[in-house]
């Protein structure tokens, strides 16, 4: 069809950004759902989510009532990662008390073990940790060598010093170690403003466009000159200025609450953050141009989040996927976006550092734009 | 007719998936009438009232609207045309002042205030003009649909059902408003179901499954179709109206409250039927010209579905 080319008009498209602010105002659920999430997240994720546990319920079956064993399961108790809640007497009952999570670490001293030891025969204790939380069992292992450490430095004096030079007295044997990245608060926060942005802003701008053509009010829209470019910026522009407001508050409250630094180059989280809001929008946009009601535009916005929290690295570690996870998740903007933030944020990196976190994130934009426009109707065909 | 031509078009087509759903419309509508499209529901009405103002892109067909071509220049006629649709699409959550103001923005209006003003106080809403437009009665809520779709001073008016399911007293205010426009030059393309408000329009096009079955002026259509009718009264018409279905021999019985409306195009085997049926005794025959209702239900009893019960608007 030729159609003749029409020129891009401010005022209308500040006749839309205006009416969408208006509309932003007068739906107060909403308005304070944008606001409530990033804090709400925060302290869900932030509190509740602990990749280094402590106080993990442990059991010891202790065949050797030595100096050297008290010393070890005394250091255990006082690092706080390990809770002893008891002493088992069979290896059977042990493995019933891990199956039933009445405890998620078991301490098992063979008899003799002092004795073996100062004899040089570097007996065997075995710490069986239940690894179905692998997270949790990591940072139980992790742990474990610090402890053993700490308890040979109080014990291996007086007659059993001679020991001491000798590298290791004894062999800790873990049964199903894990091994996971070290994930902490300070990690998991940064990353958490990728995944909330994300999902507010590719939801509030999918089901903004979408209540235009539910409600029927598009019909009317696009009955008038207005052109796609005027009505998406228009409509965009306001969400743009939400998630500055989330960011804000976001970072206030990671500040406040996790202490979490900011060590690195303000313009380039600057520079980084605006770009991977422009992105999620014009994402949330696409989506918009999919969904026919405003229920499809939530589900399809929750079909792109769950793949921004599982393949981008927030939930588990990047490297640990195996390659076709790896190929999604760098199609994923969240990817890019959360290595800028912790970056900046805990590596202290300036603007050439996320260079190429950026580069990928506009690639990502210019063909999520480019779609959307092209599936963006005109007309009601 | 030598009236300057706002609307002509011809073969317009408009295929959704294997149907048409409008199929080689011809029409011609000029310039200050108030053109009324009939026909039940999905029958195409609003899908070319949607191919008038440039939201569908036709299929086939070609034509001008306002002297310009209603392909390639789809947008310059948006500027020209105000379309109210079916339902009501102005922003329930914005104020009466905001929704206009915000089409006049749309249409780049300059004066903005002044305008949306002038607008609020024609519609007598001077005191709620901040009102939500979502707590609008239905009456109410289809004036400013109105008032809206007029706030640029469009040339033509494009209004799809604007009368549906709103009370007979806020009907004819409605329909007052649009004689108005039109008195003034403006030229109104109306679709309705209502034989009330088809026969206020200056010219009538009757369309069924996406074809136009006739057109001209309201009271010259049942002529054009050479229907005649008697009036039947009297007691029992259930019985009757079976009974004369059942025979076969009138043309078209319908029912209208407490009268029997028996209709066809061969005016002598009525005459004879009647004279029959006087003779009886037991009801009243007298003939009567043939209203539009008639004239349509017999239209659309000749209409061929083309395309079953499920078809889209």
């Amino acid at each position: 069809m030729r159609r003749k080319r029409a020129l891009f008009s401010f005022a209308r498209f500040l006749g839309v950004l205006v009416k969408e602010f208006i509309q932003m105002k007068r739906d107060r659920v909403t308005f304070g759902m944008m606001i409530g999430i990033p804090v709400m997240q925060l302290l869900l994720f932030g509190y509740a989510i602990d990749t280094d546990p402590h106080n993990l319920p442990t059991l010891i079956e202790v065949a050797d009532e030595s100096p050297v064993v008290r010393s070890l399961t005394a250091a255990m108790d006082t690092s706080d990662y390990f809770d002893f809640i008891g002493i088992v007497t069979s290896e059977a009952e042990g493995v019933e008390a891990l199956k039933d999570g009445m405890a998620s670490v078991i301490l098992t001293v063979p008899p003799a073990f002092e004795r073996d030891m100062i004899r040089g025969l570097v007996p065997e204790i075995l710490l069986t940790v239940d690894a179905s939380d692998p997270v949790a069992a990591s940072g139980a292992i992790g742990a474990m060598s610090g402890v053993v450490e700490t308890a040979m430095a109080q014990s291996l004096t007086g007659a059993l010093s001679g020991s001491a030079s000798t590298d290791a007295p004894f062999d800790l044997i873990v049964h199903r170690a894990f091994n996971a990245e070290q994930e902490t608060s300070t990690n998991i926060v940064p990353g958490l403003l990728a995944i909330i942005l994300s999902m507010t802003m590719i939801l509030i701008t999918a089901v903004a466009i979408v209540r235009e053509s539910e409600k029927g009010t598009m019909e009317s829209l696009i009955a008038t000159p207005v052109l796609a470019s005027e009505v998406m910026l228009g409509k965009i522009l306001p969400y743009v200025f939400v998630g500055y407001v989330q960011t804000f508050v976001f970072l206030l409250a990671a500040r406040a609450l996790f202490d979490v630094p900011f060590s690195g180059s303000f313009l380039a989280f600057f520079a980084g953050f605006n770009l991977y809001i422009v992105v999620n929008l014009a994402i949330g946009f696409l989506v918009s141009t999919l969904a026919r009601t405003q229920m499809q535009a939530m589900q399809l916005s929750f079909f792109t989040i769950l793949p921004t929290v599982l393949l981008s690295g927030f939930m588990f570690p990047f490297a640990a996927m195996p390659g076709w996870a790896q190929a999604l998740g760098t199609a994923i903007p969240a990817t890019h976006f959360l290595r800028l933030v912790r970056k900046v944020m805990l590596k202290g990196a300036g603007l050439p550092e996320v260079a190429g976190n950026m580069g990928a994130i506009a690639v990502i934009l210019l063909i999520v734009v480019v779609v959307a426009l092209r599936r963006y109707r005109q007309t009601l065909d | 007719m030598t009236r300057e031509l706002a609307i002509s078009v011809t073969g317009l087509t408009k295929i959704f998936g294997d149907r048409k759903v409008v199929d080689g419309f011809d029409m011609e509508v000029a310039k200050g009438t108030i053109y009324g499209f009939l026909g039940p529901n999905g029958s195409g009405k609003t899908t070319t009232i949607r191919m008038m103002c440039g939201l569908l892109t036709p299929d086939g067909g070609e034509g001008q609207c306002l002297g310009l071509d209603i392909i390639r220049d789809s947008r310059e006629i948006k500027k020209r045309v105000g379309y109210m649709t079916q339902k009501f699409s102005l922003y329930e959550d914005l104020t009466i002042a905001e929704n206009l103001d915000f089409v006049a923005r749309m249409f780049g209006m300059k004066n903005r205030k002044a305008i949306v003003a002038e607008a609020v106080r024609d519609l007598g809403l001077e005191g709620r003009a901040g009102q939500l437009a979502g707590t609008l009665s239905g009456g109410w809520k289809q004036r400013l649909a109105l008032a809206a779709c007029m706030i640029h001073n469009p040339d033509l008016l494009l209004l799809d059902e604007p009368t549906a399911g709103v009370d007979p007293k806020a009907r004819r205010d409605f329909w007052d408003e649009i004689r108005r426009l039109a008195a003034k030059g403006v030229t109104v393309l109306v679709s309705t179901h209502y034989m009330d408000e088809a026969v206020q329009c200056d010219h009538i096009a009757y369309i069924a499954y996406g074809k136009k079955l006739i057109d001209g002026a309201a009271n010259a259509i049942p002529g054009q179709i050479g229907l005649s009718t008697f009036v039947v009264t009297g007691p029992e018409l259930t019985a009757l109206e079976d009974r004369l279905e059942a025979e076969g021999a009138a043309g078209q019985v319908i029912r209208f409250g407490a009268e029997l409306h028996v209709s066809g195009t061969d005016r002598a085997a009525l005459v004879a039927l009647a004279e029959r049926e006087r003779a009886r005794g037991s009801h009243e025959w007298t003939e009567k010209r043939a209203g539009l209702e008639e004239a349509f239900i017999y239209l659309m009893a000749g209409a061929k579905d083309n395309f079953g019960a499920e078809v889209a608007g």
